[in-house]
């Protein structure tokens, strides 16, 4: 009775004891550390377990980006690493390209803005997987998306429609690249092939978002030469979206994706009301609007 | 003969659940279910994936320490005990009390693989809801688990016959690290000249070569295990297990147990 009551205290005051320390010194466990950070040395001393090892680091550089992503951070050095790592353990755990490249890839505070890290990754993906035609897909993807690389991009989307059994789309997208036409129509149809071939929800969300952004780039557009039109014909800018509307002979105030009617500044830039709400628009944001703030993230 | 063998792998078998074994079952479960949980909550995509290399991993993991830690104690303890000189002095050859010792503790070990297996599977779908054809793969990464545990069991034998339990376990636990690393061994061989060459060519076919056993990732991916490969890993696993349980046998038979 007794030793129970002096285990049960004896383990409340060691954790009180703990947390103390652990406020006394933030920092210690929070330190960017990869002490092992040779792929073969680490399969080396998996002893041949290395298919278990690669899901645990496959989760560690989930977690590392999804606690840095949260934190909208500057910068992720160790995801790089931590990819690498995964894929010389399991060359073959194709989960780890495809979200590997679009954590990657993407600009801060999207992604950790390594777009070229993205496509080693992506090459040694194929090399070791080069029946798989969604990595030629996410290749091309990087390219066009990141680099604007429309030579690559077609390159890869070319080379995956080769696969057996790829998507038809692919051909599409090659032909659309190697023409460079209609930029948003190449990105739309990219970013609806993306939503429609994945089943994970983040992945099908952050489709949604750029098709919603690319829906107001292309309607700031129209406006903004709408716009110069009416200046143009003018010599003066239009006081109102009401009068651009009626001038154009608009059916009705044009509105953003989410219905709000889009706002005609006295300097006439065409600019969305709720600018939080379109987070990969480049185009009708105020001027040095920026989504998030970027800073250091706390280290997991 | 063969009931006396039985007899003494009876005995083996049950021995080894009274010093509950068997208790490892309970930390699998524990360690399989938790991870089916919550792999699904803190990764992407590869609950599946997790399940099957950490059940078959640990299936792995927990028989080669069960094989070491067991197969050492066979002989000596028998031997501290004075338990053996009451077998041999029945009509017992000292090699059937070898083959008996290493049939319990082959025994004990697929029993416990038995039941990791039926966990496995229930974890598996637990995240699956269902099973397809390639699970069956799971079966033969399984059966070359078994294989891999009846070398080490009689290497721990053959350890256990002539060495204490401690050096025995270090031997047998040394030969699992290097057996893991003989496709390494065997590189060097290739790259080395002369003397050096012959040598590491030596080493690498003396030691057991587990990594032709690990099929795990592999089955993961449900990529297909080749007829081929099933039947030569199986001969080798006869004749290496064969081997150094009759190195066992000979220095058993030959040893001053007075």
């Amino acid at each position: 009775m007794i030793a129970g009551a002096c285990l049960v205290l004896s383990l409340a005051a060691s954790s009180v004891v703990l947390h103390h320390v652990d406020q006394l010194r933030p920092q210690a466990t929070l330190d960017e550390v990869l002490f092992l950070s040779s792929p073969k040395v680490i399969k080396r001393a998996s002893l041949g377990y290395d298919g278990l090892m690669a899901c645990i680091y496959w989760t560690r550089a989930v977690q590392y980006f999804g606690n840095r992503h949260h934190y909208y951070a500057a910068s992720y050095n160790l995801l790089a690493p931590l990819l690498e790592i995964t894929t010389h353990l399991d060359p073959h755990l194709v989960v780890a390209y495809e979200f590997g490249s679009s954590f990657l890839a993407p600009k801060p505070p999207f992604g950790a803005g390594q777009p070229k890290s993205a496509i080693e990754l992506m090459n040694y993906g194929i090399e070791n997987n080069p029946d798989n035609w969604r990595l030629y897909y996410d290749l091309g993807f990087v390219y066009y998306t990141e680099l604007k690389d429309y030579k690559n991009a077609a390159e890869s989307f070319a080379r995956g429609s080769q696969v057996p059994n790829a998507h038809p789309f692919l051909k599409v997208l090659a032909a659309q690249m190697a023409s460079h036409a209609g930029d948003y129509e190449t990105a739309r149809s990219l970013w609806l092939a993306s939503y429609q071939n994945t089943q994970d929800k983040l992945i099908k969300q952050n489709a949604v978002d750029h098709l919603r952004a690319l829906r107001v780039e292309e309607d700031v557009d129209h406006l903004q030469a709408a716009v110069t039109r009416f200046g143009e014909r003018t010599g003066r800018l239009p006081a109102s979206m009401e009068e651009l509307a009626a001038a154009e002979r608009f059916a009705r105030i044009p509105v953003d994706p989410d219905g709000h009617p889009y706002k005609l500044t006295p300097e006439g830039r065409i600019e969305v009301r709720e600018p939080h709400d379109f987070q990969f628009a480049t185009k009708g944001l105020p001027p040095g609007f920026k989504p998030w703030p970027t800073f250091d993230a706390p280290q997991p | 003969m063969r009931t006396r063998i039985a007899y003494i792998a009876s005995n083996t078998f049950r021995e080894a659940v009274r010093d509950r074994v068997l208790y490892n079952l309970i930390a699998f479960a524990l360690l399989l279910s938790g991870a089916a949980i919550l792999v699904g909550q803190i990764s992407i995509e590869i609950e599946k994936l997790v399940v099957i290399n950490l059940g078959l991993t640990a299936v792995s993991l927990f028989g080669v320490v069960i094989a070491i830690f067991i197969g050492i104690g066979l002989v000596s303890k028998e031997i501290e005990k004075r338990t053996l000189y009451t077998v041999l002095s029945r009509p017992v050859r000292r090699w059937e009390f070898i083959v008996g010792k290493f049939f319990g503790l082959a025994g004990t070990l697929v029993v416990n693989a038995f039941f990791m297996a039926i966990g496995v599977f229930a974890a598996l779908f637990y995240v699956s809801h269902k099973f397809v054809r390639a699970d069956a793969l799971i079966l033969v990464a399984l059966y070359f688990i078994i294989l891999e545990f009846l070398i080490i069991c009689s290497l721990s034998l053959l350890f256990s016959s002539f060495s204490s339990p401690l050096l025995s376990a270090v031997f047998a636990f040394s030969l699992f690290v290097i057996g893991s690393f003989a496709e390494d061994l065997r590189n060097f061989a290739g790259m080395a000249h002369g003397f050096t060459r012959w040598l590491a060519t030596g080493t690498a076919y003396l030691v057991p070569n587990f990594s032709a056993f690990n099929v795990i990732t592999s089955v993961a991916h449900e990529q297909p295990v080749a007829g081929q490969l099933i039947l030569n890993n199986t001969l080798y696993a006869v004749f290496y297990a064969t081997m150094a349980l009759s190195g066992a046998v000979l220095i058993f038979e030959n040893r001053d147990l007075k």
